[in-house]
């Protein structure tokens, strides 16, 4: 039994000066988890993430970060990440490392870390300035003649954070809708949070293996945290909340407005369930997505 | 007398570019409202594909990003991002990508990632995203970008995403994949490129937009076509189905 309340697995997971993944392209990005890291008040961590986002412009306006590993540097489809530039530009609240890559450098170095390879060569960098500022991407020449080609190093974070649909309480774990880099987090990492709309028993997940893109196999905690990702969003359960996503954008823009958002909706709740609580039952059913169910599909019994 | 926005007459020019795409890799912002836009009036059969790793979708709303919900629900395929840009993308399965930047130069190379000094930016930008490895990766290149004099500069502060780099065959001898930038399209004038030299050359006038004023814009000695076309305005139903269908609130078309 791997099931844990959000502070548990923090507390167990998570430490001062560890590399953390908090992962899910867009859909799937575990606030609840990282609202958690801030209340726990960690310091020094290494944040990687392909789109640091609004979950990570969070993080390091609370001061818990020290370094940033990352593909995109925005609020998706909104603009500018203002306390991740307040950081960089001016060092507030405290000054910000960056060690940047493009997207598919980052699949690519976490793809290394869970293969164990030295390197992943990929088909990207020639002629950017991109390899002149990060020395960490490299280049080697192909054994077999076809001229060099970029690599960059393996990624191995101390903790991985992913959010899914549904898990048992072993961990394994279904995910469907944007699939994004979750399954090459999760065996790359040295340590597996998984944190779920739903847990359903192990028969559930047997029943449709495809969809397992976690096996427990490799998680260490189970968290039940439903709306965890709020304000992204989970295929089926709730829309991303855009107006939040607009809103961040004007009360982020100075520091007293972000301290003042971090004192009401993180510091000021006790857990996610307040959180909840505090968004109200209307909040939920503005974001409630209608139905699209698939065809069930046919396994076949084989006795 | 246009009753148009210099914007709609961009997104127009970039969806009638994709005529007789098949598949075109969709960047974030005004790329996005093209590309579904061309695939509701010139391009019938294109499919979109999103980094976020949808293949053919199908949005029922217009995104609000690269990553929305409606463009996993009825899309061909939803992959993995490691599958996207190593079974679509490298592996040469796309021919075109529309892109954007905050800097241009002359060559067609972007600019995503700073303004100023790299390590004490004036303006730190988002970076990368796949612009890097797509600009050289896929079959051909599409930049749509407003025109102004901050963005298509002399020199780039930063370049993150290869375009024709130095001019000339610069791309082949490096042997990328891709043929690189074929047009630049923004709310003044289109743009293609020289095919020995490879720079910028001006192709195309908006409706009621001068010579002189798009020069004032370019921060180089912009070469122009012999003959200077005029783009055609945009329809009644191109317009219809950009305010009415893909963007009703406004948000790409100001």
């Amino acid at each position: 039994m791997k099931l844990a309340t959000m502070r548990e697995a923090i507390s167990t997971c998570v430490h001062d000066g560890d590399v953390v993944a908090i992962e899910g392209f867009t859909a799937c990005i575990c606030f609840a988890a990282a609202h958690e890291i801030i209340r726990q008040g960690r310091r020094d961590l290494t944040l990687c993430r392909m789109t640091p986002d609004l979950v990570y412009d969070q993080i390091v306006a609370a001061g818990c970060a020290c370094k940033m590993v990352f593909s995109y540097l925005g609020n998706p489809g909104v603009g500018s990440l203002h306390a991740i530039r307040r950081a960089v530009e001016k060092g507030v609240p405290a000054p910000l490392e960056l060690e940047e890559y493009s997207h598919f450098g980052m699949v690519g170095r976490y793809m290394a870390g869970a293969y164990h390879l030295p390197f992943f060569p990929l088909r990207s960098y020639t002629g950017s300035d991109m390899p002149r500022v990060n020395p960490r991407i490299g280049s080697v020449e192909s054994p077999y003649g076809d001229g060099p080609v970029a690599v960059v190093p393996p990624l191995n974070p101390d903790v991985a954070i992913l959010h899914a649909q549904r898990a048992d309480p072993e961990g394994n774990t279904h995910l469907w809708g944007l699939l994004g880099v979750q399954k090459e987090a999760a065996f790359s990492a040295r340590h597996v949070v998984v944190v779920v709309e739903e847990i359903v028993d192990e028969e559930a997940i047997r029943a449709d293996p495809n969809r397992t893109l976690i096996p427990g196999l490799v998680v260490d905690a189970v968290v039940h945290e439903p709306y965890g990702a709020h304000p992204s969003y989970v295929q089926g359960y709730y829309d991303r909340d855009n107006a939040f996503y607009l809103r961040w954008d004007e009360l982020s823009r100075d520091e007293a407005g972000t301290r003042a958002w971090l004192d009401e909706w993180v510091y000021g709740v006790r857990n996610r369930t307040e959180y909840m609580q505090k968004m109200g039952p209307e909040a939920w059913q503005r974001l409630a997505p209608g139905e699209a169910w698939s065809d069930p599909v046919n396994y076949g019994r084989y006795t | 007398m246009a009753d148009y926005t210099p914007s709609e007459m961009m997104i127009v020019a970039a969806a009638r570019a994709l005529a007789g795409v098949r598949t075109v890799f969709v960047g974030v912002g005004q790329p996005n409202i093209a590309c579904n836009l061309a695939r509701r009036t010139v391009a019938p059969g294109l499919e979109l594909i999103y980094e976020s790793g949808v293949y053919g979708a199908r949005p029922a709303r217009m995104p609000l990003s690269i990553g929305d919900p409606a463009l996993v629900s009825g899309a061909t395929s939803v992959c993995s991002q490691a599958d996207l840009f190593g079974l679509y993308l490298q592996g040469g399965r796309l021919e075109v990508a529309l892109l954007a930047g905050a800097q241009v130069d002359r060559y067609g190379n972007l600019n995503t990632t700073v303004i100023g000094d790299y390590a004490h930016p004036k303006v730190r930008l988002p970076g990368s995203g796949g612009a890097c490895e797509i600009a050289i990766n896929v079959g051909r290149v599409f930049i749509m970008m407003p025109l102004s004099r901050r963005t298509f500069v002399a020199r780039l502060d930063f370049l993150t995403s290869p375009g024709h780099l130095q001019g000339g065959n610069a791309r082949a001898e490096l042997g990328m994949p891709g043929a690189g930038p074929q047009v630049v399209i923004t709310d003044r004038c289109v743009f293609g490129f020289d095919p020995a030299t490879r720079e910028m050359v001006l192709r195309s006038l908006h409706p009621g937009v001068e010579l002189a004023a798009v020069q004032a814009e370019v921060g180089w000695d912009l070469q122009v076509a012999p003959i200077l076309a005029a783009t055609e305005v945009p329809t009644a139903e191109e317009l219809r189905i950009l305010r009415q269908e893909l963007d009703p609130q406004g948000v790409y078309r100001r």
